[in-house]
């Protein structure tokens, strides 16, 4: 027998495994969308953790009060009517008809008032909002109101707000768990039913179409309209994480959607012709560098100034992505083409060069302290950024001090306080989706309390608080727009941290799979499997 | 016998305390937060010091150390930070693909790699031998993920006999398993056939230099039996002894292996839970593998009397 013979009796023999295989699992008879997420999926609470996995998990089971569009418009959603008073001190919110939890029981006003009080003692626009907060209650079941103590422009802009830690609606028993500690009770109303008995951590979570959800009439977009689902399962595969393996998975049609194709692979991706590259958001991340303002040279802010002169977005983004069309400058602390994207009093970046950066470094009095950069060796969405910083901030004058390690350790030694040299750190770069810095109330790098600001950095300034402050009580459109640039050209005066560029990351599907839409998110409603 | 049993059995008891002591003390000692990784990129400081108080961290080492012990000798070695599932649940839920993949491996290098390192210590300076040396050379050199690539590149894309990846449990049928399973078996026995088949090679190729041999040959025995019968028993306790590390090295080492082909077990659960500082959880797991590897140990000690009746304990 011929060595090809016998390679050709192996193969059969595999095949006939693999007709073994093919035996109907129960599985095999429903539509069953099969993802592979952009991570792991751990924490179940999306409101105890401010992780994007746990946030989709949450848009997957869960609903929200009142969503953000495509165009990043306020929409509602559980919400069918509300009403303002003059004065704006009292919102009057009417439920949908129809609402159901998971287990039947009808949703009501309690529900949504435990909820956004959780939510209010995690989020930090939940807290702002809760400032004015002074009390909410429910006069009938499917209605609830929220009184002001003082008017704000940003109760909807909150109740609706994407990102990390959304305002996500539980049931009240579950609502009413502590905070700080974990829900253990996964009940929605969303389109889907987490399947907790199928759940295997590290391994797979699933999904099951929730069939007595009523979705809106409107189309979908963003995080509102209707959310219609149209398959029977959707499966997330936690355990395929090898980029590689990944790709090779979406083209022999094992799994139907890659969240997060690796730069990498995207010209691969882009030339096979049983795959697609959907667009499925009209904004995407931004990368940026955050100084330690508590230690010398960052706590200078001309230093910080003469760093952000330095950082010419277009290197980071050519070193780190690589893709021109996944990529564009762009020096908004806002991000470009949001309600606030801004780019007031940027000039210090926009117009960024060496020359300058040089000027005023010298000019800053800069002592030669070599600056710690962080550098996360794991983490392939980032790790090319400190090397590029690490290089324009060199040329510019600085002595740099790389410090490499894994991501986890990063994150932990980025909430140290400490001097540089005492296992403290100067500056680290990472990357925010434009849902969670579109706002000067969300951007955790615009609160400037110094030591009590919610975000490593820890800037400091006096000015920028108030301007928050006037931004959060503006209840007129164009005021709030005014004072948005306000506080973005004081954020490049005291230069709280440098945007380094837009990014898209890029979703691979099969052909098979219809149905995307504009989301910013990783939503899986809507979406339909031939 | 049984005494030498007994006395192995309770030496695991100080090894494993050992290992508990250096597991705890050196991650303690690690960089990196579990509370900061838990709380999500965007948490707040306030935030992430709320979730150290609630996970006990702020304790001191010595006192969460003994809090740990205690439970652990009650046999409950404590809740996951990352997955706030039981830590016995976790490794429950991942024993089986990593147990399945280690069995297949070994029982695919065995079955390939003895007759190999026999027929090549019998025909030895001759073509099959040297291909043998070759491969064994190659298998050593290319590194587990480059071959997995190529071998999904060729079996699953090219030929598609093969799924990329995933892992079907044997309660779904022995076809799903053995299907979603032969892959990453091919790809890691590899390095094993190279490594038993050498060994082996070595190891009879001595053999057959004995007295013993010449004489059995002298008597007129069928070649054959001279090789299985009075070459390869003789020369089997040095096998069975890299065997045996092969498959305590397998349980905890097929992380690579299991990356690629996404298969949920223990080598990825490890590297999981270092990367997330999920301390419990390493803690638990090392446990494990260090029990696991005094149990093999154990057997391949016992093994020893089946082949060499001279050995007594």
């Amino acid at each position: 027998m011929s060595i090809s013979t016998r390679f050709k009796r192996v193969a059969a023999g595999l095949l006939a495994v693999g007709a073994l295989a093919a035996v109907a699992p129960a599985s095999a008879q429903q539509t069953v969308l099969k993802v592979v997420p952009h991570s792991n999926l751990a924490v179940l609470d999306p409101i105890w953790t401010t992780a994007y996995m746990s946030r989709n998990h949450g848009y997957m089971i869960y609903d929200t009060l009142f969503g953000t569009d495509e165009k990043g418009q306020i929409k509602p959603q559980m919400v069918e009517s509300w009403t303002v008073s003059a004065d704006n001190r009292l919102y009057t919110f009417k439920l949908r008809k129809g609402l159901l939890w998971h287990d039947g029981q009808p949703v009501t006003g309690e529900d949504a008032i435990a909820s956004i009080g959780r939510w209010g003692k995690r989020d930090a626009m939940g807290s702002a909002l809760m400032q004015f907060v002074s009390r909410m209650d429910s006069p009938t079941p499917d209605t609830f109101r929220i009184f002001l103590g003082e008017a704000c422009g940003f109760v909807l802009e909150a109740l609706g707000k994407p990102g990390s830690s959304v305002p996500f609606i539980m049931p009240k028993r579950v609502a009413d768990t502590d905070p700080f500690k974990q829900i253990e009770d996964y009940t929605g109303s969303g389109p889907f039913v987490f399947k907790r008995d199928e759940f295997k951590p590290g391994d797979k979570a699933v999904y099951t179409k929730f069939d007595k959800y009523v979705p809106r009439s409107e189309p979908p977009s963003g995080t509102t309209g209707g959310k219609r689902v149209y398959v029977d399962r959707v499966e997330w595969n936690l355990a395929l994480r090898d980029a590689q393996a990944q790709l090779a998975a979406l083209q022999k049609g094992e799994v139907d959607i890659i969240e997060a194709l690796g730069f990498d692979y995207y010209e691969a991706a882009k030339k096979d012709s049983s795959i697609q590259l959907p667009t499925w958001s009209n904004i995407g991340l931004q990368y940026m560098a955050r100084f330690n303002h508590l230690h010398k040279p960052f706590d200078n802010p001309k230093v910080r100034q003469a760093a952000i002169a330095a950082f010419s977005q277009e290197q980071f983004l050519r070193a780190q992505v690589g893709v021109k069309e996944l990529y564009k400058p762009c020096a908004s602390m806002f991000y470009c083409n949001t309600p606030y994207g801004s780019t007031a009093g940027s000039d210090l970046q926009a117009k960024s060069n060496m020359r300058k950066a040089q000027e005023l470094l010298k000019a800053s009095g800069y002592d030669g302290t070599p600056v710690v950069i962080l550098k996360p060796t794991d983490l392939a969405s980032i790790q090319k950024l400190p090397d590029v910083a690490a290089q324009l901030l060199r040329q510019a004058g600085f002595k740099v001090d790389l410090q490499a390690m894994d991501w986890q350790t990063l994150v932990g030694r980025r909430a140290k306080k400490d001097a540089p040299e005492k296992g403290g750190w100067h500056m680290f770069l990472t990357a925010w989706t434009a849902h969670d810095i579109w706002s000067p109330i969300s951007n955790p790098t615009m609160d400037t309390r110094g030591e009590k600001s919610v975000w490593f950095g820890w800037a400091s300034d006096d000015q920028m608080p108030k301007l928050r402050d006037q931004f959060m009580r503006a209840t007129d459109e164009g005021a709030k727009k005014k004072l948005a640039d306000a506080i973005h050209t004081r954020a490049f005066e005291i230069g709280t941290h440098a945007p380094l560029g837009e990014y898209s990351q890029p979703v691979a599907a099969g052909k098979n799979i219809s149905g995307f839409f504009i989301h910013n998110g990783n939503i899986y409603w809507n979406l339909k499997k031939n | 016998m049984l005494v030498f049993l007994l006395r192995r059995l309770l030496s695991t008891i100080p090894v494993l305390l050992i290992v508990s002591v250096l597991v705890f003390l050196l991650l303690r000692l690690t960089p990196g937060d579990p509370a900061a990784i838990l709380a999500g990129d965007q948490a707040t400081t306030e935030q992430i010091a709320q979730i150290r108080e609630n996970l006990g961290l702020n304790r001191s080492i010595p006192e969460q150390y003994l809090i740990w012990l205690g439970y652990m000798v009650r046999g409950d070695l404590g809740q996951s930070f990352y997955y706030k599932t039981e830590v016995v649940a976790l490794i429950g839920q991942r024993i089986e693909p990593t147990m399945s993949l280690a069995l297949i491996t070994m029982v695919v290098a065995v079955l390939i790699s003895v007759p190999l390192g026999v027929l090549a210590a019998w025909r030895s300076g001759g073509w099959l031998d040297r291909a043998l040396m070759g491969f064994s050379v190659l298998g050593f050199s290319i590194p587990v993920f480059v071959l997995a690539y190529l071998l999904i590149w060729l079996l699953s894309m090219r030929l598609g006999v093969l799924p990329v990846q995933g892992y079907q449990r044997f309660a779904d049928g022995v076809g799903p398993w053995l299907y979603h399973l032969t892959l990453p078996a091919i790809t890691l026995s590899v390095i094993y056939i190279a490594l038993i088949a050498r060994v082996t090679r070595a190891s009879v190729l001595e053999t057959l230099g004995e007295d013993y041999i010449r004489t059995a040959r002298a008597k007129g025995l069928p070649e054959t039996k001279v090789l299985m019968r009075h070459a390869l028993v003789n020369a089997a306790v040095p096998i069975v002894t890299v065997i045996g590390i092969g498959v305590a090295l397998l349980i905890g080492g097929v992380v690579v292996t299991e990356s690629v082909y996404a298969i949920p077990g223990l080598g990825r659960l490890t590297v999981d839970a270092v990367l997330a500082r999920d301390f419990p959880t390493i803690q638990g797991i090392i446990l494990f593998f260090s029990f696991i590897y005094v149990m093999v140990n154990l057997l391949v000690d016992l093994s020893y009397v089946f082949f060499d009746p001279r050995i007594r304990y």
